[in-house]
C-alpha cells in the first residue's frame, strides 16, 4: 500500500500509455513564463512536467539548462517568486507536477516550509538529485508524507542491485532513470544505452520507470519508450525556447516528439 | 570532544556526502577504501618515499628573527613553500594519485583556482604515468597564465570552465560534471578539504604530514613540547587542516584561522566564509559559504587567488563552531603589506595566500614565552605580477596623496 494518498502522479501513472514529460526552467526564458508554458504543455498533450528551480551550482546539469538557471535567476526567479506564480496554478493546470533542484536552495527555505508550500499549491512529487537517501531517510521523509508529496529518487547506471531495491522501496511515484552517466543535455546515442534499459525492464520494480536525459528526438523517445512506462525531454525543449516564448513554435515542439 | 569524522562523514552537523546518484557508487567505493589503503604498509612506505625523495620533505621549521622581534614572541615559519611545486599542494596530490592508481582508475581530473594544485597535480600524474585532465576558470586562465603552461609542460589538458563566475568554485562544478560524465575509469583529486565524504578528511591525512613533523621539531628546536599557536591560511583549508591535525587533541594549543577578508568584510568584495557564511549545502558537503538569502552560491574575492572560494571544509565549519580553532579575517592590504615585508626582511617571498596567515600575527596578543608556528603554505614566485601591480600601485598613491 502507498504512503501517500493517491495524487496526481500515481493516479496519471495507473492509466494505459506511455507517459511523455517536459522539463523546463521556473523564470525562463522570462520570468513570467512558468505557468504560459504549462497551459500550452498541457494542451499539447503532455502527461506531466518537472519544473527546475534555479541554483547558481548545479553540478548535474550540462550547458544548456545552466545557462537557462543563470538567465532565470538574472531575471528575478526565488522560490517566493515560484510558489506565487503556482499558487492559482490548480484552477486550470490539471497535469501533475514535479519540482527538481538542488538541495540548497530548499534547505535556506527551510525543508519543512518547502513542502508544505508544495502541497499548498498543488505540487505532487520533488526530486532533489543530491539529497541523498540516508539523508532522507533520517531527516526529511516525514516532510514529504506529511504533506503529500511523493519521494522520486534518480537511478543511474550505477547504481547497484541492492541500492536499486532500497530507492524503489523509498520512492512514491516513478524512478527517474538517467540514460547514461551523464549531466543534462550530454550527446549520448540512446541505443548505446540498450543494455541498461534491457537491465531496467527486467527488475520487478514496485514504481514506473521513466526516462530521462539526452532524450532529443521522436526516434529516441519511441525507442526508449520500449523500454519505460515514459520519458522526460529537457535540454532539447529549453533550446527550443531560446530566443523567445514563441507559442506555435512551443506546439509545434512538442507535436513534433509525438509519433 | 573528538574532532575526527564521524562513520557517515560529519564533523558535528558539517559534512556528509551530497552527491547526485551517479556519482553515489564512485563516492562510496572511495569511502569504503581509502582507511585501509591509507594504513596499508605498502602504501605508506611508497608515499613517505615521494614526500621524502620528490617534495623534498621533511620541510624545514625556520626561526624568524624578524616576525619574533616585530611582535614580541617566538615565531617560527613552517617551510611548506619549500616543497617541490611550491607549495603544500603537492602533499595532497601525490597521495591522491597513488590512491587512484590502487583503485585501478585510469585517468585523472582535478580543479584549479590559482594554478597551485593543478600544477601539483600535473606533476604527481606525471611522475606516476596517470592522464591528467585541469579544469580551470577562464578568469583565472588569464590571472594566472604561467600556470597554464606549466601544466601544460607537464603533459596536462587544461580546459577552461566558462560556466558561472568562471573561477575556482565553477571549474570545481566543471570538474564534478567532468566526473559525472567519466564515473568509472576517472578519479577526481579534489586539492582542499571540502567535498563529500570521504575527500575532507582523506585530504587532511594526506596534508597532515605537516603537523607530523611539527610534533618531532618543536620540542627538537625550542623549549616546549607543543606550541602555543598554530597560525595558517584558510581557503578550502587543507595547509590549514594540515598544520592542526596532530594539535586537535591538545587544547593547549591554539588554532588559528586566516581567512581572505578582500577589500574589507563589508565591502562586498570578501572571501571571509566563517564571518559571511552560513551553513548550506555545496560541492557535496554540509559547510559554511557565502550565499544569498536564497542559497544561491556568491562569488569570492581575495587577492589571492588561492583564498578565492566562497565557502570552508566542513571541518573548518566545525572547529568554528566549537570554538577548537579561532578564525581572523585579513584585508587584501594587511596580506601584501605583511608579504612584501617578510620578503624585504627575511628574503623570503611568500604566496599571498600564506602572507595572510603573517598579516594575523598582528591580531594576535603574543607573550614573549609564546611559541608560535606558522604554516608558510607556498612561496610568491607564482604572484610575482600581483606584488609588482600592487607596489606600483601603492607607489602612485603615495606620489598623488604629497
Amino acid at each position: 500500500m502507498s504512503l501517500l494518498n493517491e495524487n496526481r502522479l500515481s493516479k496519471m501513472f495507473s492509466s494505459p500509455g506511455k507517459k511523455r514529460s517536459i522539463y523546463l526552467t521556473a523564470g525562463y526564458p522570462k520570468l513570467h513564463d512558468t505557468v504560459p508554458l504549462l497551459e500550452i504543455l498541457q494542451n499539447s498533450g503532455i502527461d506531466f512536467v518537472e519544473i527546475g528551480i534555479p541554483f547558481s551550482d548545479s553540478i548535474m546539469d550540462g550547458p544548456v539548462i545552466l545557462n537557462s538557471h543563470q538567465i532565470a535567476l538574472g531575471n528575478g526567479m526565488t522560490m517566493d517568486v515560484l510558489f506565487d506564480q503556482l499558487a492559482a496554478v490548480r484552477a486550470h493546470i490539471s497535469i501533475p507536477i514535479v519540482l527538481m533542484g538542488s538541495m540548497n536552495p530548499v534547505y535556506q527555505y527551510g525543508f519543512d516550509r518547502f513542502c508544505k508550500q508544495c502541497e499548498k499549491v498543488g505540487v505532487d512529487g520533488l526530486l532533489l538529485p543530491d539529497l541523498p537517501v540516508i539523508e532522507f531517510k533520517k531527516h526529511y521523509s516525514d516532510f514529504y508524507r506529511e504533506n503529500n508529496i511523493a519521494p522520486v529518487f534518480m537511478i543511474s547506471p550505477q547504481t547497484s542491485s541492492a541500492r536499486l531495491a532500497e530507492i524503489d522501496g523509498l520512492t512514491e511515484s516513478f524512478l527517474y532513470a538517467v540514460s547514461s552517466s551523464s549531466t543534462t543535455g550530454a550527446s549520448s546515442k540512446m541505443e548505446d544505452s540498450q543494455a541498461y534499459f534491457e537491465q531496467l525492464q527486467i527488475q520487478n520494480f514496485r514504481n514506473p520507470v521513466v526516462i530521462g536525459f539526452n532524450i532529443k528526438t521522436r526516434e529516441d523517445i519511441k525507442f526508449v519508450s520500449q523500454y519505460a512506462d515514459g520519458v522526460i525531454v529537457g535540454s532539447a525543449f529549453i533550446q527550443a525556447l531560446e530566443g523567445g516564448f514563441d507559442p506555435d513554435k512551443i506546439t509545434g515542439f512538442i507535436e513534433g516528439l509525438k509519433d | 570532544m573528538s574532532y575526527q569524522v564521524d562513520e557517515n562523514g560529519f564533523y558535528g552537523p558539517y559534512g556528509g556526502s551530497y552527491v547526485p546518484e551517479v556519482l553515489f557508487s564512485n563516492v562510496e567505493e572511495l569511502a569504503e577504501n581509502y582507511q585501509a589503503i591509507l594504513d596499508d604498509p605498502g602504501f605508506q612506505n611508497e608515499f613517505k618515499r615521494l614526500l621524502r625523495l620528490y617534495v623534498g620533505r621533511e620541510t624545514p621549521l625556520c626561526p624568524s628573527p624578524y616576525l619574533s622581534e616585530l611582535y614580541g614572541a617566538c615565531i617560527w615559519l613552517k617551510r611548506e613553500d619549500l616543497c617541490h611545486s611550491g607549495s603544500h599542494k603537492i602533499n595532497n596530490t601525490l597521495g591522491q594519485v597513488l590512491l587512484a592508481k590502487r583503485l585501478g582508475k585510469k585517468r585523472i581530473v582535478a580543479e584549479t583556482g590559482a594554478g597551485s594544485h593543478g600544477v601539483a597535480t600535473a606533476m604527481a600524474c606525471a611522475l606516476l604515468k596517470m592522464p591528467c585532465s585541469v579544469y580551470m576558470g577562464e578568469v583565472d586562465m588569464e590571472r594566472q597564465f604561467p600556470n597554464v603552461e606549466r601544466m601544460r609542460l607537464l603533459g596536462a589538458e587544461v580546459i577552461p570552465a566558462v560556466s558561472g563566475s568562471k573561477t575556482l568554485k565553477d571549474a570545481t562544478n566543471e570538474a564534478f560534471r567532468h566526473w559525472i560524465n567519466n564515473p568509472t575509469d576517472t578519479y577526481y583529486v579534489i586539492g582542499s578539504v571540502v567535498g563529500p565524504h570521504p575527500y575532507p578528511d582523506m585530504v587532511t591525512r594526506f596534508q597532515s604530514v605537516i603537523s607530523r613533523e611539527l610534533l618531532d621539531q618543536v620540542p627538537e628546536l625550542t623549549e616546549q613540547s607543543l606550541p602555543d599557536y598554530v597560525v595558517a591560511c584558510v581557503g578550502g583549508g587543507s595547509n590549514a587542516a594540515g598544520s592542526f591535525y596532530h594539535f586537535l587533541d591538545h587544547p593547549g594549543v591554539r588554532l588559528i584561522a586566516a581567512e581572505a577578508a578582500g577589500k574589507g568584510l563589508n565591502s562586498g568584495f570578501s572571501a571571509a566564509a566563517t564571518f559571511l557564511g552560513k551553513e548550506g549545502i555545496l560541492h557535496g558537503t554540509k559547510t559554511k559559504f557565502m550565499q544569498t538569502e536564497e542559497g544561491q552560491v556568491l562569488e569570492a574575492h581575495s587577492i589571492s587567488a588561492g583564498l578565492d572560494y566562497p565557502g570552508i571544509g566542513p571541518l573548518h565549519a566545525y572547529l568554528h563552531d566549537t570554538g577548537r580553532a579561532e578564525f581572523v579575517a585579513v584585508t587584501d592590504d594587511e596580506a601584501m603589506a605583511a608579504g612584501i615585508a617578510l620578503s624585504e626582511n627575511e628574503g623570503i617571498i611568500p604566496a599571498i595566500e600564506s602572507a595572510h596567515a603573517l598579516a594575523a600575527l598582528a591580531q594576535l596578543r603574543l607573550k614573549p614565552t609564546d611559541v608560535v608556528v606558522l604554516c608558510l603554505s607556498g612561496r610568491g614566485d607564482k604572484d610575482l605580477e600581483t606584488y609588482i601591480n600592487y607596489s606600483t600601485s601603492q607607489k602612485a598613491n603615495h606620489e598623488s596623496v604629497k
